[in-house]
């Protein structure tokens, strides 16, 4: 059993006297002036982030035990899916309300306590999360923040830049602006996509971006051309499906180009440059940087000797640099677990289930995860990954023998086009109910 | 406490701090909470696609993941995640489905073929889909309530010879047409 906080002041009796940080009751934070939000009387845990991750941890919590207090603390009013963004972005979707998730339903159903703020600092020793809507104190704490980008590492990318080269790697505006500049590019035009080296969210999201957009071209603008520029050597995900699709479908439109890191972007000319070397113009240029870690892990502290992702504990997701502090989704480093919503999900319960174990002093339970992934290769054809995990000396790591991607000769593609949106279906549900 | 006692505290809080974790191994909890994803939350599916496990029948769980597992019962991903599962994680996992509340929503439905399918179920189905499909018995599946969209596809996959049906199946399906399926399947779905 790892010892929690609680149980070690069950063991020695009282809290009183020990110099123990983060006993509740601390004294106001130093590191922020915001009044406190919600005086915490009972047991607490403040999760940050209302996505993939964050909304799960929030319902497992409540679901798991009722009696501690979930706060939910989440920037907006409603969030837009990422999986599925490229069905809009390829045209197969008429706008994004099938993707658009609130959070009503969900806090109503299981009496989770919505903030909608900007979490502006947390500090590990007191527990206390500074919110622009004031503080808060916490006995847990889940953090499940997401990405950031590392623009600082791509010379001439400026604020303004992912508005002329969209990202269109955070749901959202960002979607849609890189849908519009597809449909006002004439026919015969060139789109450039660039995609990071791994990790980085969503591993075959790039690739199946990169056939919806072949697919909308073909179909609608067939002079046009698509340029996939991967700072990888190779395919990293779901390769020998994406490279029959491209072969298969997009042969004339489409052109894979591996080992092409972009360092520098002119958004003046949508002109993508490769280590200096070469450039790569077009007319709708849609560049993926490089990431890390959602800003606030890494403001935190949260962050491992890669300065990147957050390290954490295979069975309880608890950071391994601060005690108390949980991080999931995309910005921990999971093992074998991909930088998929679904991983999230998955990991996410993990999270609820072991850190209800450690606030009633009960042993933790061993992981048990799941990803499935599936991406789009046209308007009727869809491909998967999927996968089992579990824990091996201290790792997570896949099942042998199990999980995989859909057979290569494309039998089943069909049938997992229809599977894919019930998929959407339900894990939005799950989020959102 | 002095601080003697409090420093000895927290020396011994560190140590057991640092200690490995031990982990009890994944419970019947932990194992199908993964699946909700698809499955929907305790197993009550809002995708049409994919089947509602709440409620089903413990036995017909475990068949299913096992012929999943071997191939014997078609799949695009359940055979590759069934093979990550040992067969008291089955076991587990299909006691844990079965036990939750029955899950059963609204679907948009063409009467007539219901009526038709209540026809064909009392006449065809009843004696092993028990209770208008409510109960499973002897293996046999809860239909009542299930998505329209899934029991088409099993449809199909039984029709097609790409699922077998079990010999007390095949002999009560031998006499009846595609359409006939369809309103049997119409019917299931609107068992509330």
């Amino acid at each position: 059993m790892t010892l929690d906080r609680r149980n070690f002041i069950k063991l020695f009796g009282s809290a009183s006297g020990i110099a123990l940080a983060g006993c509740s009751g601390a004294p106001a934070v130093s590191s922020g002036s915001a009044a406190e939000l919600m005086t915490k009387t009972g047991r607490r845990v403040v999760v940050v982030g209302g996505g993939y991750g964050g909304t799960i941890a929030a319902k497992y919590l409540r679901m798991l035990d009722s009696s501690i207090e979930v706060v939910l603390i989440e920037r907006n009013k409603t969030y837009v899916s990422c999986p599925f963004s490229n069905y809009y972005i390829g045209g197969l979707m008429k706008d994004l309300s099938p993707l658009t998730i609130s959070y009503d339903k969900l806090a109503a159903n299981h009496g989770i306590k919505m903030v909608y703020a900007d979490v502006t600092a947390i500090d590990p020793a007191t527990r206390t999360v500074v919110t622009s809507a004031g503080s808060l104190q916490y006995d847990r704490l889940i953090m499940s923040p997401g990405v950031e980008f590392r623009t600082e590492e791509v010379e001439g990318y400026d604020a303004n830049t992912p508005n002329v080269i969209p990202h269109a790697w955070k749901a959202g505006e960002q979607t849609i602006l890189l849908r519009k500049q597809l449909e006002a590019m004439a026919d015969g035009g060139t789109v450039v996509i660039s995609m990071p080296l791994t990790p980085y969210r969503c591993p075959p999201g790039p690739y199946e971006r990169s056939c919806l957009i072949a697919h909308y071209l073909k179909t609608q603008k067939p002079k046009s051309k698509v340029v996939l520029l991967d700072a990888n050597p190779d395919v990293v995900s779901k390769k020998p499906l994406f490279t029959k699709a491209w072969n298969d479908f997009y042969k004339d439109i489409f052109t894979y180009v591996p080992g092409k890191k972009v360092t520098k972007v002119d958004a003046a000319t949508k002109t993508l440059i490769v280590e200096g070397l070469e450039d790569h113009k077009g007319d709708v240029v849609n560049f993926i940087p490089p990431q890390r870690a959602g800003a606030i892990a890494v403001k935190a502290g949260l962050v491992g000797p890669d300065k990147n992702w957050c390290p954490v504990d295979a069975t309880t997701f608890e950071s391994t640099i601060h005690k108390g502090i949980h991080v999931i989704g995309d910005a921990s480093i999971a093992g074998a677990m991909p930088k998929s919503g679904y991983s999230a999900n998955s990991a996410a319960k993990v999270c609820a289930t072991n850190v209800v174990a450690l606030m009633n002093g009960k042993e933790t339970i061993e992981l048990s995860g799941i990803n499935v992934c599936y991406s789009a290769l046209n308007d009727q054809q869809s491909i998967s990954i999927a996968g089992v995990y579990k824990v091996a000396e201290g790792k997570i790591i896949a099942v042998a023998n199990s999980g995989g991607i859909s057979p290569t000769d494309f039998s089943t593609t069909k049938l997992e086009h229809i599977y894919a949106e019930s998929w959407l279906k339900n894990i939005l549900t799950e989020m959102s109910t | 406490m002095t601080e003697h006692w409090s420093r000895l505290a927290l020396i011994i809080g560190a140590l057991a701090i640092s200690a490995p974790a031990t982990a009890t191994p994944p419970t019947a909890a932990m194992l199908s909470n993964a699946c909700a994803a698809c499955h929907g939350t305790l197993g009550a599916s809002a995708g049409a696609a994919l089947p509602t496990l709440a409620g089903q029948d413990k036995d017909v769980i475990v068949d299913s993941m096992r012929e999943f597992k071997s191939g014997k019962r078609p799949s695009t991903i359940m055979g590759r995640l069934a093979k990550g599962y040992t067969d008291d994680d089955i076991v587990a996992m299909a006691d844990f489905f079965s036990k939750q509340k029955p899950h059963r929503p609204d679907q948009t439905l063409d009467a007539t073929k219901v009526t038709r399918g209540k026809e064909l179920h009392d006449k065809q189905c009843k004696r092993c889909h028990l209770e208008n499909g409510k109960e499973g018995e002897d293996g046999s599946a809860v239909l009542a309530g299930q998505w329209l969209q899934y029991l088409q596809i099993q449809v199909d996959d039984y029709l097609s010879g790409k699922r077998k049906m079990s010999d007390k199946m095949a002999e009560k399906v031998k006499p009846l047409s595609k359409d006939d399926m369809d309103a049997l399947a119409q019917f299931y779905a609107s068992v509330k």
